[in-house]
């Protein structure tokens, strides 16, 4: 028992049960650490409530979830009726439901919202890109847990859309049936799917995603949070205290701060709960209140709101737009060549790359590059951290246009997400494809114009006005 | 920045516009009122007993949950069941499903969350729908029912409420293509009486308003309490919102 | 402002939070915790049963299930009823006395035959040990595993308690209570309701 604190015989009953916990584990170190010492910049704003608000909606989640499966049947014949069940049977179950349905809309909008924040004020850059790398994955994870829950309704567009998207893996070359044989445990989308599925959502993707979010708060209390100025707290501290200048304690001030925004959150979600729990049809969704018939497509088959703008992206790869990724690629290698100030073996290897990847598109159907373009605009945001090269880290202090261009990153993003709910035509396809040139030309090209341009002066200090 | 804003407002506005041109008539409202009128309801639960369920199921639908009308199990019992349907079971169909074949080319759908499904973006709720719907038959020889409907043009089921509205035979129009004036457009230009039905004009669509009122019921059959929860939940939220935001600034103000 | 009117000012909205908050707690816990309790259906398939005696002879027992559990009828014979006279004194409860509420719940069943008609027997076949379902022994007489003396009821095979022909369980065996008598009502002479005790 080497270096157990004590206390006096006299001290208080709380006192003594702490120090008891406390030489065990280290609670008040933990406490310490990450709430009441854990110093976060004062200059918050409306940007930083979503990740409190993140993790909130994953409590509600999964609290509902279990309350659910407790009634609810994974097996293709019982399975809508049991949400029926739940729906009308259960004292209590149709809030339970609703809860968990708009939970799931909820929890992509606070993240899109959280990772927009990340955007604008560079909260990847060094020394925090393992924050951003943690939360893309869990980001990942996020869209193959609502993608596989929304399988378990077994309603029409539960198994459509589930249908469709597995038919996506089959379209990579070689491996693609047979993977897509592996996933649906079947032929066609069928009962053995669904219990895998059940199997994914229910434990095997929370207890990652628990993982991955344990990660990420930690990788941040490591470093430090950033702010809307991209001012580094820990430059300026107090030559005493040893305490950021412009740093507050966590607890009091943040959680306190963190209530309100959970009450102004939780008015805005129990309002779609109780009035509108179906919230036009984009929640849930219509055709979903038919039972899962494998003989009867229906007309429109769309995937649900939060994953419309890389549906879109998909959608939008059509042969035409291939012969235009690799006439883009071609004229990116010959710029490379021309003007960019690398060895000449770089220069070689970027050639080979191009013609190597011009003949890949070729080779193969523009349907497994449409899978390559959905699932490299998620990816593309683990890159990030090295794609910015603006020698500021926060929007605030970048060129006016700049602003623009993250103005037009969020239109093209709403505009896809729009496109990808109605059904295609060669008007919309033509914008979508504007659309995914631009997203990937934002990040792509990010390198050569995040430098452009004539920035503002970063403050030392954080701009705050006293409340 | 607010100019983008304001132009992605426009944007996200701009939906119903491209809906229009789904196959079938605009649809009528659905009089709302009829959900909290609980005479509207059952005489909506009788009709849908004694026309519906022939064919249709309503298969997640309890008897016993009737109860929520202001009917006793008995007056269930003895009015909308069966003697061999016991008070917990399900609203489920006598129609074999390969009769149900054979007869009309499939199993008709079941009728249990119907007005859920129905609803389109645009175009109005499924109850609009189905108030619409079925009042909008009309004789068509052409048919192998010899029935037609301007909702659900080409529709596999008959009129089984025509005793109730009468014959009708619907007249049509051939109009200028608004698009392409070289085509001509068939255009609804009403309705045509060919026998009387049991009910006037306004009865059977007061009727039929009664019968919708019992489909969006039994859809979700908490609907009505859920509002009601719900003015609870955000007044007590609003007034937890205050108390969070003076609790919010009690601290705050400390900061400089 | 001093000190002391700032915390005072921190104390009280943390109190009204605090309040505001437990209350929220709870209102939001309530639909979680009775979505726990029954269910409509689960109520449903719980009520009471029909059960329908015309064609049961003297001597014979009918199985009806009510609950998931077993419920004995049992139209008893003049012999059986008699038979209930002698096991009086060997019967570890003769009048029923022990846990009326949970056991004979009806007062019309509290009597020596246990049942509302003599004749006509209603009990739950699980044993009050640890819920086996009792064997038929209606025979009298020496028989392996009852007393020479037996003048017929049931035996439980798990771990031997017997039971008269009124479901009164025996002194010193395992089980320590009587058979349970469910709530029933005749609606007929040849009808009986089993799980409601209707007026």
């Amino acid at each position: 028992m080497a270096e157990f604190k004590t206390v006096p015989a006299d001290a208080p009953m709380a006192d003594k049960l702490m120090t008891w916990v406390d030489n065990r584990f280290p609670a008040t170190k933990l406490y310490k650490e990450h709430l009441s010492e854990y110093y976060a910049p004062k200059n918050f704003n409306f940007w930083y409530f979503f990740g409190s608000l993140a993790m909130l909606v994953l409590v509600i989640q999964i609290v509902t979830g279990i309350f659910l499966v407790m009634h609810y049947k994974p097996d293709a014949n019982l399975a809508f009726a049991s949400v029926e069940y739940i729906m009308r049977d259960v004292p209590g179950g149709w809030i339970i439901r609703y809860m968990h349905s708009t939970g799931a809309s909820a929890f992509f909008i606070v993240v899109y919202m959280h990772m927009f924040r990340g955007l604008i004020y560079g909260s990847y850059r060094k020394p925090r890109e393992l924050v951003w790398i943690f939360g893309c994955a869990i980001f990942l994870c996020l869209m193959a847990e609502a993608f596989m829950g929304y399988l378990l309704p077994w309603g029409q567009m539960s198994y459509w859309g589930a249908q469709v998207i597995v038919n996506l893996f089959a379209a990579i070359p070689f491996v693609g049936p047979d993977l897509a044989l592996l996933i649906r445990g079947d032929y066609v989308v069928g009962d053995a799917t669904l219990n895998r599925f059940f199997s994914f959502h229910v434990i095997a993707v929370p207890l990652v995603l628990l993982g991955l979010v344990v990660a990420h708060i930690i990788a941040l209390h490591e470093v430090g949070s950033n702010n809307p100025d991209g001012v580094e707290i820990k430059a300026k501290k107090d030559p005493k205290t040893g305490v950021p200048l412009d740093g507050i304690p966590f607890h009091p001030y943040y959680t306190v701060h963190d209530i309100l925004g959970v009450s102004v959150f939780l008015m805005i979600f129990t309002a779609i709960v109780f009035f509108a729990p179906e919230f036009g049809g984009y929640f849930l969704e219509y055709n979903n209140f038919i039972p899962a018939d494998p003989l009867k497509t229906p007309a429109h088959i769309a995937p649900v709101w939060y994953f419309t703008p890389y549906y879109s992206m998909l959608r939008a790869t059509t042969d035409p737009m291939v012969n235009v990724l690799a006439g883009l690629i071609g004229i990116g290698a010959v710029l490379a060549v021309v003007k960019g100030r690398f060895s000449t073996a770089v220069k070689a290897a970027v050639v080979v790359a191009a013609v190597a990847a011009i003949a890949l598109l070729k080779t193969f159907d523009a349907k497994f590059w449409g899978v390559v373009v959905m699932g490299g605009a998620v990816i593309i945001l683990f890159f990030l951290p090295w794609l910015d090269h603006s020698p500021v880290k926060s929007i605030r202090y970048r060129p006016g246009w700049h602003k623009l261009m993250y103005g037009l990153f969020v239109l093209f993003f709403f505009v896809l997400g729009y496109l990808g709910i109605l059904p295609p035509t060669d008007g919309r396809t033509l914008v979508a494809q504007v659309g995914t040139l631009f997203y990937f030309g934002f990040f792509l090209l990010m390198p050569w114009w995040s430098q452009l341009g004539s920035f503002k002066p970063v403050p030392e200090r954080v701009t705050f006005e006293a409340h | 920045m607010k100019k983008l804003i304001a132009l992605l407002l426009v944007l996200l506005t701009w939906t119903g516009a491209a809906r229009a041109a789904e196959d079938g008539i605009a649809w009528d409202k659905f009089p709302q009122q009829k959900l909290t009128e609980l005479g509207a309801l059952q005489n909506g639960a009788k009709l849908f007993v004694n026309y519906c369920q022939n064919c249709h199921a309503a298969a997640f639908m309890q008897y016993s949950r009737l109860t929520d009308l202001g009917l006793t199990e008995d007056q269930i019992k003895a009015n909308l069941m069966f003697p061999t349907d016991r008070i917990g079971d399900t609203m489920k169909v006598a129609l074999d499903p390969k009769s149900a074949k054979a007869w009309f080319g499939g199993l008709p759908p079941d009728l249990t969350v119907i007005a859920r499904s129905r609803s389109v973006q645009g175009k109005g709720s499924g109850a609009d729908y189905l108030y619409t719907y079925l009042r909008t038959y009309y004789r068509d020889d052409t048919k192998a029912t010899g029935w037609n409907n301007l909702a659900f043009p080409g529709v596999g089921m008959p009129h089984v409420l025509w005793e109730l509205q009468g014959q009708r035979a619907a007249k049509f129009a051939e109009v200028k293509d608004p698009h392409d004036p070289s085509k001509s457009v068939h255009q609804f230009a009403g309705y045509e009486q060919i026998s009387p039905g049991k009910l006037s004009a306004l009865e059977y669509d007061n009727a039929v308003g009664d019968l919708v009122a019992y489909l969006q019921w039994m859809g979700e059959p908490s609907q009505v309490k859920r509002t009601h929860i719900g003015v609870g939940v955000l007044i007590f939220l609003a007034f937890f919102t205050f108390i969070a935001w003076r609790l919010n600034a009690s601290y705050w103000k400390d900061v400089k | 402002m001093s000190e002391q009117q700032v915390d005072q000012g921190k104390r009280t909205w943390l109190i009204a939070s605090g309040c505001a908050g437990a209350i929220g707690g709870v209102a939001t816990a309530v639909p979680f915790v009775s979505s726990f309790q029954p269910s409509d259906r689960a109520r449903a398939a719980g009520a009471a049963v029909e059960a329908d005696i015309s064609n049961l002879k003297p001597g014979e027992k009918m199985t009806v299930e009510w609950r998931g559990k077993p419920v004995w009828i049992v139209r008893r014979t003049p012999e059986q009823l008699e038979s209930l006279k002698k096991t009086d004194a060997l019967v570890a409860d003769p009048k029923s006395q022990r846990n009326p509420a949970e056991i004979t719940p009806m007062e019309s069943t509290r009597n020596e035959w246990r049942s509302i008609k003599p004749e006509i027997l209603v009990v739950i076949g699980i044993c009050s040990h640890l819920g086996c379902s009792p064997s038929d022994k209606f025979t009298p007489g020496p028989q392996p595993s009852v007393p020479d003396d037996w003048t017929g009821g049931f035996l439980c095979p798990c771990h031997g308690s017997l039971f008269d022909m009124a479901g009164r369980v025996y002194k010193n065996k395992p089980a320590p209570d009587n058979l349970e008598v469910p709530l029933y009502t005749f609606l007929s002479d040849s009808k009986l309701l089993i799980g409601e005790a209707k007026a």
